[in-house]
């Protein structure tokens, strides 16, 4: 680890503050990705803002859409969260799917998010409920959120305050495990709400998450796992490594869609 | 069974030493720390190949906290020898094995990535890395030969060793397998790739080397599995102390594994090093280090023919290896592809001509050495897999083809050297069978295609050679030692006993089982009985521990030692008792004049011992003391039936064992829920090999399975809850009549686990390891099969 400072602001305007004075600062949240990254000299940030005393960023609430998760929540209070679980079961179930314990007891949802890793779960719950990024700024939709392998919407210095997911009739999520690291290697989540269904993919595309658009149309119709059976999903856009090939992915996105699809109607 | 108890041999004593590691007590090399000790980084290789034309440190020496960086060319100043390989292995045409220069820091060429390029020793582990990054080597890249296949078509690796062929090796008689080939009713056909292994001790490798100016002598603290033969190898092969200047310290060891056998040139460097910067050196690996730099197993592509009667009898069996040797040579690289390869290939089978070539290559990729079970997983993969295509083609059922072919008479002389001594194959596979429930299996197999599952059964008889081993025969095999090992008991005036011994434990359970032994055969509390090991100023020499050798060879010496321990106190008692020496019987810790009651306690005559007031010292020493050195007279053959039921998910590729079974003969068994807890993880690496783990470098040699994220360790939810039973066969060769434990589960579980897969998918072609990907494309496959049929 190389050496940086350590600031832990108390407001959010402070963290901003920090964030424009330096840009080469990076916001800590719960660290899961960004302490091992620094642990093996990846990164070498000049100082790393501590998120971790900002008030506010830390509650669950339901509102009238659905249910507002503060970008400090941790996976373990979301997957054992009964507003949650109430409002959109699938939610705290995906939570309750990543990593081990101890990274759902410090991992955040805000850093997860930011961090947009290809294979991290979130982005597909985020993508399929099309729910809003709520930062210091501004909203963003999910739809303009993702754009690409660790790329997002946010600015330099911006900070995710809160995500505001809409409920919808029924919603699922199923995960295929990388064997090697568990995370995801597909992660299908299916939210139908009246007039659709939306099918985020994570873990398998070259730029990562996606939504399935024609799994989707299929099953605004017909709302079962049958329905998927005679789709195929195109490799060409799927990542190809030593655990799988495209066409393997596409195989894993189509049996997951089928899984969550299964646990959305169950 | 508790810590104050006379605890018999076959009892499941808890283990002593557990305690102080579950609580965090347990001190490893990494848990030391000498007074101003500087910490160690190696510099790597990052090419795979490469001349290194110049190394430019003066930026790197003026950086702060910097307190010594030191190359190859400081280690040639002052003639500090090679790293050795201990067993010399000669060629078919009579030429010995091409031993490639293997410094501890790179001279002139670096052979793979990870090798050792320098080392930085700083202040702190930081100042160090900061330093490294900061040293200029002026590299020349030449190509890479990271594939074994085409290995001797690759640049040349070492200047002796062209076509990057260290040796061309055979073993068995060619004519008479030939000859049993061309009167053959059938010939079975494989070709196997044997996948290479990274060994993922829990603790990763460390060393603290200090050094003493007064004394003028060395002590390193290591990862070693056999400290004695590391202060050997580096006093009088290495040449940085003679012996007697040089101890060696393996404390508390968290698993090796085999990979903590071999002398490495971390800790080499380390000892060497402490004196030229006059500071203790301290190094300990990180996760990437012990991928990229601990030796690596198995990785063989064979090719194997097996010729049957019409019978179904065998009658021959002939197989050609290549074996990947990595850059180096590493101290026992030699024999495990042959000594204790091909010596086991006629299995558990009366095969009457046995031949097979090994062709062992230099690759750019790290060394190759032993790794749980050495050699003898790759032979029963071979055997057990060429079985069951063999089995199959015949249209016999694979148990009875097994059966048909056991070896049922013992002592049982083998084409390939080995003389089995003692077993009974027919009880181990029907205990299995019967554990199994084979006959039940096609009503479950119907169950599961019902519910859209592929099942597959498949069965692994496996033998194996352990309590290496003979002195004689090894010797005349090659060996550059002898394999033998030693004890001391000692018996305080207070009658607790030490027991010292040149066996190692790093989580076998040696301070458990050897005090068992020792409290059976004296008659006293369990917790009367410590067990000193790893430490070359207090146990005398060893061999160490490996190749499941501590209960056979270690333990024998312990018996030899207290055989002489017991026939003193006789003459002690007798003495005091005023009888006969040959009146004295023995027993439940007591010592009884026969037929009367006038008797006394061991720690009674332990007393009588040290006090010497009660005997005549001019016949019979003061002190209770003994020591032994034990040689065994033949290896010990383990051997049994594992079987393994598997459920394919075609949709994802996932293979869920659904069943393992384990029966095992081990002979006398010490310690059953030690044993048990060997076998548990001995499986879980041979399940490892077959469903999970697999070291690949790309075509540039970089290493792409590098660390978890891509290296499949199994975990716990990868693996069934097993159904071990036993069978006992008692070994003749060694007093206690063990066989050893250690390494069968990762013997025999790939072939069992691939068996099932090959059963399940219905294709023979079943590569290791099995991942998902490549069950799903089988899966498919046949699926395509059977729409076309």
């Amino acid at each position: 680890m190389y050496a940086f400072d350590y600031q832990r602001p108390a407001a959010l305007a402070d963290a901003a503050a920090l964030l424009k004075a330096d840009p080469e600062a990076k916001i800590l949240a719960g660290g899961q990705t960004l302490l091992p990254t620094l642990k093996q000299r990846l990164a070498q940030p000049t100082a790393l803002v501590d998120l971790a005393r900002l008030p506010g960023l830390s509650a669950i609430e339901k509102t009238a859409e659905g249910v507002a998760i503060g970008a400090l929540v941790k996976h373990a209070a979301v997957a054992t969260s009964d507003v949650v679980r109430a409002a959109i079961p699938a939610l705290a179930d995906l939570a309750g799917l990543i990593g081990d314990p101890a990274v759902r007891n410090r991992g955040t949802l805000g850093g997860s998010l930011a961090n947009d890793d290809p294979t991290a779960d979130y982005p597909a719950a985020v993508l399929a409920l099309n729910a809003t990024v709520v930062t210091d700024r501004r909203s963003i939709g999910a739809g303009d959120y993702f754009q690409g392998l660790f790329t997002t919407a946010l600015e330099e210095g911006e900070i995710i305050t809160r995500v505001d997911f809409p409920q919808v009739e029924r919603a699922g999520y199923a995960k295929f495990r990388n064997p090697a690291s568990r995370y995801a290697m597909a992660g299908v989540f299916v939210a139908k709400t009246a007039d659709a269904v939306r099918v985020a993919v994570t873990g398998a595309g070259q730029s990562g998450v996606f939504l399935w658009e024609e799994a989707g149309d299929i099953l605004a119709s017909d709302f079962s796992p049958a329905a998927l059976a005679r789709l195929e999903l195109d490799p060409a856009d799927l990542m190809s490594d030593l655990h799988g090939s495209a066409e393997y992915r596409a195989q894993l996105v189509k049996a997951m869609a089928k899984r969550a699809v299964a646990k959305a109607l169950a | 069974m508790n810590d104050s108890t006379v605890t018999p041999i076959g009892a499941a004593v808890r283990r002593k030493e557990d305690q102080r590691f579950i609580t965090g007590k347990g001190r490893y090399t990494d848990d030391l720390s000498r007074p101003g000790q500087a910490f160690a980084y190696f510099l790597r290789s990052p090419h795979a190949h490469a001349t290194i034309r110049g190394i430019d440190t003066a930026a790197a020496k003026a950086m702060p906290g910097v307190v010594g960086i030191l190359t190859g060319a400081d280690l040639a100043a002052d003639k500090i020898g090679d790293l050795i390989c201990g067993w010399l292995v000669t060629s078919k045409d009579g030429t010995p094995m091409h031993m490639g220069s293997h410094p501890a820091l790179a001279k002139d060429k670096v052979r793979y990535v990870g090798d050792h390029v320098a080392v930085v020793i700083a202040e702190t582990l930081d100042a160090a890395k900061d330093a490294a990054a900061a040293i200029a080597v002026d590299y020349e890249v030449l190509p890479a030969v990271a594939d074994l296949a085409a290995a001797d078509a690759g640049a040349q690796i070492h200047d002796n060793a062209p076509r990057n062929i260290s040796y061309e090796w055979e073993l068995g008689d060619k004519a008479a397998t030939e000859a049993a080939f061309a009167r053959a009713a059938h010939v079975t056909k494989i070709d196997l790739v044997n996948n290479r292994l990274a060994p993922n001790a829990m603790e990763p490798r460390a060393a603290i080397g200090e050094y003493d100016a007064g004394d003028e002598a060395y002590t390193l603290w290591t990862t070693s599995q056999n400290p004695h033969v590391a202060r050997l190898v580096l006093s009088a092969f290495v040449g940085i102390a003679p012996e007697h200047k040089l101890r060696v310290i393996a404390p508390d060891v968290g698993g090796g594994f085999g990979s903590k056998i071999f002398i490495y040139a971390e800790e080499t460097v380390c000892t060497w090093a402490a004196k030229k910067v006059g500071r203790p050196v301290k190094w300990t690996a990180d996760r990437s280090e012990a991928f990229l730099s601990d030796a690596h197993g198995r990785d063989h592509i064979s090719h194997a023919e097996l010729a049957t009667d019409a019978a179904g009898k065998i009658l021959g069996f002939k197989v050609h290896t290549r074996a990947n040797l990595g850059a180096y040579m590493s101290t026992f690289s030699s024999c495990i592809p042959t000594y204790l390869y091909a010596t086991l290939l006629s299995g558990q089978y009366a095969i009457p001509a046995i031949h097979c070539e090994v062709d062992a290559f230099y690759t750019t990729t790290a060394p190759v050495d032993a790794y749980r079970g050495a050699g003898r997983p790759e032979a029963t993969f071979l055997v057990e897999r060429i079985m069951d295509k063999a089995a199959r083609e015949l249209a016999i059922d694979p148990a009875e083809f097994r059966r048909r072919n056991f070896v049922t008479q013992f002592p049982h002389q083998t084409p390939v050297i080995m003389n089995y001594d003692a077993g009974d194959y027919g009880a181990s596979l029907d205990l299995a069978l019967e554990m199994a429930d084979y006959k039940g299996f096609p009503a479950r197999r119907a169950e599961a295609e019902a519910r859209g599952k592929l099942r597959g059964i498949g069965l692994s008889n496996y033998i194996e050679a352990c309590g290496i081993a003979p002195s004689a025969a090894v010797g005349s095999l090659g060996a550059g030692v002898g394999l033998w090992e030693s004890a001391e008991v000692r018996v305080n005036p207070t009658g607790n006993v030490e027991v010292l011994t040149g066996s190692h434990s790093h989580g076998q359970g040696h301070e458990t089982t050897f005090a068992q032994l020792v409290s059976a055969r004296l008659g006293i509390p369990i917790d009367q009985v410590s067990v000193v090991h790893g430490d070359t100023d207090k146990v005398q020499f060893g061999m160490g521990t490996y190749g499941s050798r501590s209960g056979a060879v270690g333990m024998s010496a312990i018996v030899k030692a207290l055989d002489k321990v017991e026939a003193k106190a006789k003459k002690i008692a007798a003495h005091i008792l005023e009888a006969a020496e040959g009146d004295i019987e023995f027993k439940d810790g007591r010592f009884t004049v026969a037929g009367t009651d006038r008797s006394l306690a061991f720690a009674e005559v332990a007393l009588n011992a040290y006090v010497a007031h009660k005997f005549p010292t001019s016949e019979i020493e003061p002190g209770l003391k003994e020591g032994a050195f034990y040689d065994p007279t033949n290896f010990t053959f383990p051997a049994g039936c594992h079987i393994c039921e598997v459920e394919v998910d075609p949709e994802t590729g996932v293979t869920r064992i659904v069943n393992f079974t384990a029966v095992d003969d081990f002979g006398v068994v010490i310690n059953p829920m030690i044993v048990e807890g060997q076998v548990h993880g001995g499986i879980a690496q041979g399940v490892g090999q077959a469903l999970l783990e697999g070291v690949t470098y790309d075509a540039d040699g970089q290493l792409v399975t590098g660390s978890y994220m891509d290296y499949t360790m199994p975990r716990a939810d990868d693996l069934p809850s097993f159904k071990l039973g036993l069978t006992q066969t008692r070994c003749p060769s060694n007093p206690l009549g063990i066989k050893g434990c250690g390494e069968a589960g990762a013997i025999a579980a790939p072939a069992a686990v691939i068996n099932a897969l090959a059963d399940a998918l219905g294709t023979q072609d079943v590569p290791m390891p099995a991942t998902p990907a490549k069950v799903w494309a089988l899966a498919k496959t046949r699926a395509v099969r059977q729409a076309a049929e």
